[in-house]
C-alpha cells in the first residue's frame, strides 16, 4: 500500500512537472524555480508516506515531518552550534586563508620563475585530503575553533591561491603594453588592470573554497571539540541515535552552504559586472 | 626538455616549503626538548619549567642552543621533522609485511578499495544521470538545480550517519565508506558530464542530421566522444573527494583499518608519527590515483585526436 501511494505522488509530481517543462514558459524565471522546487516537495512526500507507512524506525530513517519538528524546538542549540562552527570555525579560517592566499600571490606574482612552480604544487595540493591535518591542529591549538579556523585556513588556502595567480597571469601583452604607454608602473598596473582582470578567477576559487570551509569546519570537530558545534552534535547525537537532530544539523550545513556560496556568487556578480558571463 | 623546465620551479617551491617545515621545528619541539634536556644532566636556562612556559619557542632555543639538536630526535614530537616521517612512511611501507596491522599499505588498500568502489559507483551512476539529463527535459529542469546545489552543500557531513544507518541495517565494513565515496564522487560527474554531452555546438549536431544519424548514433559518435575532456576533468576531482569520503567514513566508527583510522590512533594514543605518517600516505595515494587519471586522459585524448601537444 505504502509503495501505491508513493507511486501516485512520483506520478504526480513527474506529470506536472513533465507539463511545466515542455510548456512554452519553462524558461521564465520563476517556471525554472518552481519545477526543481515541485520536485524536492515529491521526494520529501515520498520519504514522509514510505517512512510513516512502513514503520520505518526513526534510528535508521526519522520521516520529515519529526526532522521539522526537531528543528523548530531546538533553533537555540543548532544556533550556538552555527555560532560556533560556521561563524568562528569557517568564518574566520575563510578569511585568514584568503588574505595568507591573496599575499602569496602578489608576492610570488613579482618573479615569473616561482608562478610557474606555485601553480603545479598548489594544484596538487588543492587535490589532497587536508581535512586529514584535523588532528594535528586540534592537538596545537586545543579543541576550540581556533584549531577548526587553522583546518579550514589550509584548506581553502590552496585553491584561492592557484585561482589568484592563474588569474594574475590573464592579460594579454597588448593590455599590458597600453599600462605601460600611460606610464604606468608595477602596482598601478596590478589595481588597476591585472587584479580587475583576475577577478573572475579569483571568485571561482572563492566560491569553491566556500563549501571546503564547511567540510573542514564540521569535520575537524569529529577530532575533538568543546560540547558544542556542528560536528560535535552531529557526532554525539548519531552515537544516541538521535537521528533526527543529525538531520537537523544537515538543514542547517545545507542552508549555510547554500547562503554561502549565494553570498560570493552575488559579491561576484556585483563586483565582475563586466565580464562576459555576467552579461 | 620542456617538462625538465617545468619542474625546477615546482621542486624549489616545494624545497622552499620543507625547508621552511624544517625551521619550524625548532620553535615548535623547542619546550619539550628543554624538559628533556632538565630532565637529563643538561642545564637549561630558565631553570623553572613555569618560567619556560612563558617564553616563546623561538627566543627559547636561542636561550639553549643545544636543544635545537634535540628538537629534531623526540620521539613524541609536536611537529616531526621531514627525515623522522619520510623514515617512519620507510619503517611502515617497506620493512613492514603488506599484510600486518602495522604495515601502511595494509591500511592504505583498506582505504582504497572502499574509495575505488564507491568511486566506480558514484562515476557510472553520474554518467547515467547525465544522459538521462541531457535527454529528458523534465528530468533537466527538476533533478539539474539539485546536482548543481548539492555542490555547495557540505555532504561530507552524512558520514557519520550513513555509517550509523547502514550498520543498523547490518551492512558494515566497505560498503559503508564506499557509499559515501560514491556520493562524494557522484555530482562533480553529473555536472561536468551534462556540461561534455552538451558541449557538440548545433553546426555539428546538424552535420549529423544531414547524415540521416539517429539518436544513438548521435550519442555514440557525437555526445560521448565529444564528452571525454570533460568527464576526465571531472573524475580527477571525484577521485579525490572519494578518498576524503572513505577516510571521514573511517573516523567516527572507530573503524580499526585504514588511513583514518591510522590518524585517530596517532591522535588518541599520543603517536604524532602514525597520524603524519598516515595523512603523507593519503597524500601520496591522491596524488597517485589523479596521476594515474591523468595519464588515461592523455593517452585517451591522444587516441582521439584530442591530445593536442599536451
Amino acid at each position: 500500500m505504502a509503495f501505491v501511494y508513493a507511486g501516485l505522488i512520483w506520478a504526480l509530481g513527474w506529470f506536472i512537472n513533465a507539463r511545466l517543462a515542455n510548456s512554452p514558459v519553462s524558461d521564465t524565471r520563476l517556471v525554472s524555480l518552481l519545477i526543481p522546487a515541485l520536485f524536492g516537495v515529491t521526494i520529501i512526500a515520498m520519504w514522509e508516506v514510505l517512512v510513516t507507512m512502513l514503520g520505518v524506525s526513526p534510528i535508521i530513517l526519522p520521516p520529515p515531518s519529526m526532522i521539522a519538528a526537531r528543528f523548530v524546538t531546538e533553533i537555540p542549540i543548532l544556533w550556538a552550534d552555527f555560532e560556533q562552527t560556521i561563524l568562528k570555525g569557517a568564518m574566520t579560517g575563510y578569511v585568514v586563508g584568503m588574505i595568507a592566499a591573496f599575499a602569496i600571490a602578489i608576492l610570488a606574482d613579482r618573479s615569473p620563475f616561482l608562478t610557474k612552480g606555485i601553480l603545479p604544487v598548489g594544484a596538487f595540493m588543492a587535490a589532497l585530503p587536508i581535512v586529514g591535518t584535523a588532528p594535528i591542529f586540534v592537538k596545537w591549538l586545543g579543541s576550540d575553533w581556533q584549531s577548526k579556523a587553522a583546518v579550514v585556513g589550509v584548506m581553502v588556502f590552496f585553491p584561492i591561491l592557484v585561482n589568484t595567480v592563474a588569474g594574475l597571469k590573464d592579460t594579454s601583452a597588448m593590455q599590458r603594453d597600453l599600462m605601460r604607454t600611460y606610464g604606468a608602473g608595477y602596482w598601478p598596473t596590478l589595481f588597476k588592470l591585472r587584479l580587475p582582470a583576475a577577478l573572475p578567477f579569483i571568485f571561482n576559487g572563492l566560491k569553491i573554497a566556500t563549501t571546503l570551509a564547511l567540510i573542514g569546519a564540521i569535520v575537524a570537530e569529529f577530532f575533538g571539540s568543546p560540547t558544542v558545534g556542528m560536528g560535535f552534535r552531529i557526532s554525539t547525537s548519531v552515537g544516541q541515535l538521535a537521528l533526527d537532530m543529525v538531520w537537523a544539523e544537515i538543514v542547517v550545513a545545507a542552508l549555510a552552504g547554500s547562503a554561502f556560496y549565494g553570498a560570493m556568487a552575488f559579491l561576484e556578480k556585483r563586483v565582475t559586472f563586466w565580464h562576459p558571463s555576467q552579461r | 626538455m620542456t617538462s625538465l623546465r617545468g619542474i625546477i620551479p615546482a621542486a624549489t617551491v616545494v624545497g622552499f616549503i620543507l625547508a621552511f617545515w624544517t625551521l619550524a621545528v625548532i620553535p615548535m619541539n623547542a619546550h619539550l626538548a628543554a624538559d628533556m634536556a632538565a630532565r637529563g644532566d643538561i642545564v637549561v636556562t630558565p631553570v623553572a619549567p613555569r618560567d619556560r612556559q612563558d617564553l616563546s619557542g623561538i627566543t627559547l632555543a636561542a636561550k639553549n642552543p643545544a636543544v635545537i639538536a634535540m628538537t629534531y630526535t623526540l620521539d613524541r614530537p609536536r611537529l616531526p621533522s621531514p627525515h623522522q616521517v619520510a623514515a617512519e612512511m620507510y619503517d611502515t611501507i617497506f620493512t613492514k609485511a603488506p599484510t600486518s596491522r602495522r604495515s601502511l599499505v595494509y591500511h592504505a588498500w583498506v582505504t582504497l578499495s572502499a574509495t575505488l568502489l564507491g568511486f566506480v559507483i558514484g562515476t557510472t551512476l553520474g554518467v547515467l544521470l547525465a544522459v538521462g539529463i541531457v535527454y529528458n527535459r523534465t528530468m533537466d529542469k527538476s533533478v539539474m538545480p539539485w546536482a548543481i546545489t548539492s555542490q555547495t552543500i557540505p555532504i561530507l557531513a552524512l558520514a557519520p550517519m550513513i555509517i550509523v544507518m547502514l550498520g543498523s541495517i547490518g551492512i558494515q565494513g566497505l560498503l559503508p565508506k564506499s557509499v559515501i565515496s560514491a556520493y562524494l564522487s557522484f555530482f562533480p560527474v553529473v555536472v561536468g558530464m551534462v556540461k561534455g554531452l552538451r558541449s557538440p555546438d548545433a553546426m555539428q549536431l546538424d552535420l549529423l542530421r544531414t547524415y540521416n544519424a539517429n539518436r544513438p548514433q548521435g550519442f555514440w559518435k557525437l555526445r560521448l566522444p565529444a564528452s571525454m575532456p570533460y568527464l576526465f576533468a571531472s573524475l580527477k576531482i571525484g577521485i579525490s573527494a572519494a578518498l576524503v569520503g572513505a577516510i571521514v567514513g573511517e573516523l567516527p566508527t572507530g573503524a580499526r583499518a585504514g588511513f583514518g583510522a591510522r590518524m585517530l590512533v596517532g591522535d588518541q594514543y599520543g603517536q604524532p608519527m602514525v597520524t603524519w605518517a598516515a595523512l603523507f600516505g593519503a597524500a601520496i595515494t591522491a596524488a597517485l590515483l589523479v596521476g594515474i587519471l591523468s595519464m588515461i586522459e592523455r593517452r585517451a585524448l591522444r587516441r582521439m585526436g584530442m591530445g593536442g601537444a599536451a
